[in-house]
């Protein structure tokens, strides 16, 4: 599954971008932008909640999984990798 | 420790033998009971939203209340057929207040048990008690204040946000830039305490501890050479949003700032303006130390808050345990304020001017 391309397109449509042409990468800490509002954050957990049937624990509410793509994308497989493991598991 | 009390932020009146004296439909001649006009100004006073829930024909109500001189006092006044469990969710959900800070008064109990069977958190009072209102212990816990006298007139002001908002072609986000808004953040003065401790008392979603402030213990923090007591105020085209955040810090610790309480009122959740309060502390904490702490109580309630102090950087664990928390934070990142907000410091000159008092 590509994780990467549905969660750059979200933050991509809920950035306040002022100018079009702005650059970001997958790398880019799109809270160090400035244009992220403080809603923002609950609007993403709220997304990748649903958007990858994951939940997201008190626990893993941690900026360092939230910083970038890639950090977003790695914390959603990592998560993704757990819960499949986990229902193996139990099929064993 | 004596329990706390869960200050009502809106009143629903029934009409009908309740607000008046007789059925509107069929007895044509109504009129406030005894006691009622005084009754309503109070709570106004006390900033207690209004609202109505009748099951009646909105354009003969409306009228009539306009007639009485007390159509200005109710918000989003419900006038239909449906349910009253459905008039007191939708009210809660314009006013962007829960259910549970709700008190519904009606004379017929059928109405008061549709209510409760649905909606258990809403307080239901029977109408022959209405002269009691005023002494609810949950109702007399909100004190008389300026800014409480003047938040119907907000509300007022937000409502034509909304509308405007809805009417906005465009994303939501460049909404927010059309409001030109200003965030101002001082310390409390003495004039400040009362909306102060009034916050500590309302503010539920967007509250770190939900602890409550007395006014003497917030006025021993305001003059207390170690604390520093901040409190802000947003304003923008439409006028102010009044003082909608506060903040307390211990200022003596060897190890650095110790947030000891961080809110800020539901009123201006949809601004988007929650974390720049606290990015404005982290900034004020660097300068007098490598760190900072923060007590945090998970309270089933403030989500948000956890969010919001998570992402300005704050770790530690955290349960849901009835003691507030110790979180730390190193203040190596630091976010910058949103490009659509300007922060000033210091109080601004500008003051509120509420209906009525020309």
């Amino acid at each position: 599954m590509n994780i990467h391309r549905p969660v750059r397109d979200y933050i991509q449509r809920n950035l306040v971008v002022f100018e079009d042409d702005m650059e970001w990468t997958d790398d880019t800490n799109i809270f160090q932008l400035g244009l992220v509002h403080s809603l923002f954050a609950m609007q993403l957990l709220q997304y990748i909640e649903s958007e990858f049937r994951i939940v997201i624990e008190n626990e893993d509410m941690d900026i360092r999984h939230f910083n970038s793509v890639n950090q977003i994308a790695a914390f959603i497989a990592n998560k993704l990798d757990v819960a499949t493991q986990g229902s193996q598991a139990r099929e064993g | 420790m004596s329990e706390r009390i869960q200050a009502v932020k809106c009143v629903v009146w029934d009409l009908d033998h309740t607000l008046w004296d007789g059925i509107l439909l069929e007895d044509r001649e109504v009129n406030l009971r005894p006691g009622i006009a005084g009754i309503i100004r109070e709570l106004d006073e006390r900033g207690i939203l209004q609202s109505v829930a009748s099951r009646n024909e909105p354009d003969d109500v409306l009228h009539k209340l306009r007639m009485l001189e007390v159509e200005t006092y109710f918000l989003y006044p419900q006038i239909h057929w449906e349910a009253k469990s459905h008039s007191i969710r939708r009210i809660a959900e314009q006013l962007n207040i829960g259910t549970d800070t709700i008190l519904f008064i009606d004379d017929q109990p059928f109405e008061r048990d549709e209510v409760r069977s649905l909606l258990p958190e809403v307080d239901c009072m029977p109408a022959e008690a209405y002269l009691e209102l005023p002494m609810h212990p949950r109702i007399a816990c909100n004190p008389v204040t300026a800014e409480g006298s003047a938040r119907r007139a907000m509300y007022i002001a937000d409502c034509k946000r909304k509308e405007e908002e809805a009417a906005f072609q465009g994303p939501a986000d460049h909404f927010l830039r059309e409001l030109q808004m200003e965030f101002a953040i001082f310390e409390a003065d003495a004039s400040d305490l009362q909306r102060a401790e009034e916050l500590t008392v309302r503010t539920n979603q967007l509250n770190a501890t939900g602890i409550p402030y007395s006014y003497d213990e917030l006025a021993f923090y305001q003059s207390d050479p170690s604390h520093k007591l901040y409190m802000c105020e947003l304003t923008d085209k439409y006028g102010s949003y009044g003082k909608i955040g506060l903040a307390l810090v211990d200022t003596a610790r060897p190890e650095g700032w110790h947030l000891k309480l961080l809110l800020m009122s539901c009123r201006v959740i949809s601004r988007g303006v929650g974390t720049i309060f606290l990015n404005y502390i982290m900034r004020q904490a660097k300068q007098h130390g490598e760190q900072m702490t923060a007590d945090f109580r998970l309270t089933g309630r403030n989500k948000q808050m956890f969010v919001a102090y998570r992402f300005a950087g704050f770790a530690g664990a955290i349960n849901d345990g009835e003691e507030a928390q110790r979180l730390v934070n190193d203040l190596s990142a630091i976010q910058p304020y949103p490009v659509y907000v300007r922060v000033v410091e210091g109080r601004q000159p500008f003051i509120y001017e509420s209906e009525g008092r020309h």
